[in-house]
């Protein structure tokens, strides 16, 4: 048996995985061209690389198809109910920091915190008869999120890309996003909310709680966490 | 969990009791439109309701509960007085406890009559509670039109009563408003710089979006009127309190908000309606001195529920859901009635539960 290790398959995220595991003396890599999702491992044992789409990564750790996984904290709490319970945080790697912001258009000067989102969106909804939208694609975390604050009468409008256009574009009236620095939000004329931030995320590698192992990997396991300085 | 076949002849003996009652028995569609839900309940539907969808018909919900579509049947073309029984599954969405059932059985009792409400409260209750006797369950009632007339009755701005009828439901959130009128909590600092300056359009940006510039401007001036407002006097916060704190026998209860109505006589109606409602139950052979009664009781569900609430619980099992559950929501038929309306009442029981705690099948 082998311990399957899920590491984004393109992009940043994939290099700087790479680059974090190569500065603990763990060297991984893509196999053959680089259109194929193969991999190699060097410098530990028994260690199996797995390239997914870094969104597909908690559904795999959930479904104990993987043994690790690096992927974003926001990825994980959004995709899986009950998250503490199905995977464990092992390390943050310190890269892909994201925040998930609440964001409104920088001209609504009377919104600035929650409770002003609430009456904006109760006065919104009487005056065009519709709940105020929020575009984004996480949904879980920002319905939990407004719930647990108390903001009525908004809907959630589903936006897999460019959602800080849709303010713009007139298919939402705020949106939630994740954002670094917030230099798009700023070029859409939108502002993040003082009370708005949703979610810090980063890449972080994660432990599936479920997934099975054998007396060996758990030896691996122990070897590669005391390589990784996780103990 | 009990078998299929046992709880679906549960069921139909709960059914046979509410038909016994002069119930008609009723179907709805396991499929409803999104849109009625989401309309009424908002976004946190989602969360407990499972959606699905086609390409013809758009968004479709598996029915969370039975009483909007019987309410809306009803609406459509039901005679008066009338009275409906039913029994089916309802499907709920569980994102945080995996024990908790994500379909079960409902059977339910409604009853739609614009006379003595008072009257249907009591019987709904005395019903359920008759039938779930051999349990020995905890029963819990309250009545939200109490808080709503409280409420109403605050010597404030409209404005501030209908920010806090909106959020009778979120107690969260009505406290924070509370806070907020009554001069508790700080106006926010980003309002009240908005506030000071003379053109807080000035420096805006580009308008982007539906809510255009007369809608921010319209709420600027609210919240300038709402500034020079005085606060709610802490007397009236007092008693918002007393009332939210009532928690204790019905009959105590009823005294307690007696006293309270005195400097508040705004609740006084509402307070008399459970007069007469307690009444309507010592007659129907319910022991008032030993019924809980809790003011805040219904808050944190559903927001269709405008009056009397009521759930029954297995004070040994805290793990399981109400076995029993129901209230008063003349508010929905309302809104489902588009400008009509109808007093409506009545209550679930899951049958699956009954059979858990060892009732008879």
């Amino acid at each position: 048996m082998t311990l399957k290790l899920g590491v984004p398959s393109k992009g940043r995220l994939m290099d700087k995985t790479f680059e974090w595991f190569g500065r603990h003396g763990i060297t991984l890599g893509r196999s053959g061209s680089e259109r194929e999702y193969a991999g190699y491992v060097q410098g530990i044992d028994n260690v199996e690389l797995i390239l997914l789409s870094a969104g597909e990564i908690p559904r795999e750790l959930a479904a104990g198809r993987i043994h690790l996984g690096v992927t974003g904290t926001d990825l994980v709490r959004d995709r899986l109910g009950q998250w503490e319970q199905r995977v464990r945080e092992l390390a943050e790697l310190g890269f892909g920091q994201a925040d998930l912001v609440l964001a409104v258009p920088r001209a609504w000067v009377d919104v600035n915190c929650l409770d002003d989102l609430d009456a904006a969106a109760a006065a919104f909804r009487a005056r065009h008869g519709f709940r105020l939208r929020i575009a984004t694609k996480y949904h879980r975390l920002v319905r939990d999120f407004l719930r647990e604050n108390g903001v009525a009468d908004y809907q959630l409008v589903d936006s897999q890309g460019a959602t800080e256009g849709t303010v713009k574009f007139e298919t939402a009236e705020a949106i939630a996003d994740i954002t670094s620095s917030g230099d798009t939000l700023r070029a859409n004329h939108l502002k993040i909310l003082e009370d708005g931030m949703i979610l810090k995320s980063q890449a972080t590698l994660f432990k599936s709680r479920v997934a099975s192992m054998e007396a060996e990997d758990r030896r691996t396991l122990e070897v590669l966490k005391a390589r990784l300085d996780l103990d | 969990m009990p078998e299929r076949a046992a709880i679906r002849a549960e069921a139909a003996r709960l059914r046979a009791i509410f038909e016994a009652a002069g119930a008609l028995p009723v179907e709805t569609s396991v499929l409803q439109p999104a849109e009625v839900l989401l309309d009424l309940y908002g976004e946190d539907i989602r969360a407990r309701a499972y959606v699905t969808s086609d390409a013809l018909r758009g968004e479709q919900m598996l029915r969370p509960d039975f009483t909007v579509p019987v309410v809306q049947m009803h609406m459509e073309h039901g005679a008066e007085p009338a009275r409906y029984t039913y029994s089916g599954e309802v499907f709920r969405r569980q994102e945080e406890d995996a024990r908790r059932a994500n379909e079960y059985t409902q059977v339910g009792f409604e009853i739609f009559e614009r006379d003595a409400p008072e009257a249907a409260d009591a019987e709904v209750f005395a019903l359920f509670f008759d039938i779930l006797r051999p349990l020995g369950l905890r029963a819990a009632t309250g009545d939200i039109g109490i808080l709503m007339a409280a409420v109403a009755g605050l010597r404030t701005s409209d404005r501030r009563k209908a920010a806090l009828l909106r959020h009778i439901w979120r107690p969260r959130r009505f406290r924070a408003l509370i806070d907020r009128f009554s001069g508790r909590a700080p106006m926010p600092e980003a309002r009240a710089a908005l506030l000071a300056t003379t053109d807080p359009m000035a420096g805006a940006g580009p308008f982007i979006g539906l809510r255009g510039p007369d809608e921010i401007a319209a709420r600027i001036t609210a919240l300038r009127e709402d500034a020079a407002l005085g606060p709610i006097s802490a007397s009236e916060v007092a008693l918002i309190d007393a009332i939210l704190a009532v928690r204790e026998t019905s009959d105590n209860a009823l005294e307690n908000l007696r006293d309270i109505a005195v400097d508040l006589p705004a609740i006084q109606p509402a307070t008399e309606r459970l007069a007469r409602r307690l009444d309507e139950l010592g007659a129907r052979g319910i022991d008032i001195t030993a019924l809980d009664f809790e003011a805040s009781y219904g808050r944190t569900q559903m927001e269709y529920y405008d009056g009397f609430v009521f759930g029954f619980y297995a004070a040994e099992r805290p793990d399981l859901p109400p076995v029993a559950s129901g209230g008063r929501y003349d508010a929905l038929t309302r809104h489902l009635g588009r400008g009509r309306e109808i007093p409506a009442v009545g209550g679930v029981i899951r049958p699956g539960l009954v059979l858990s705690l060892g009732g008879r099948a």
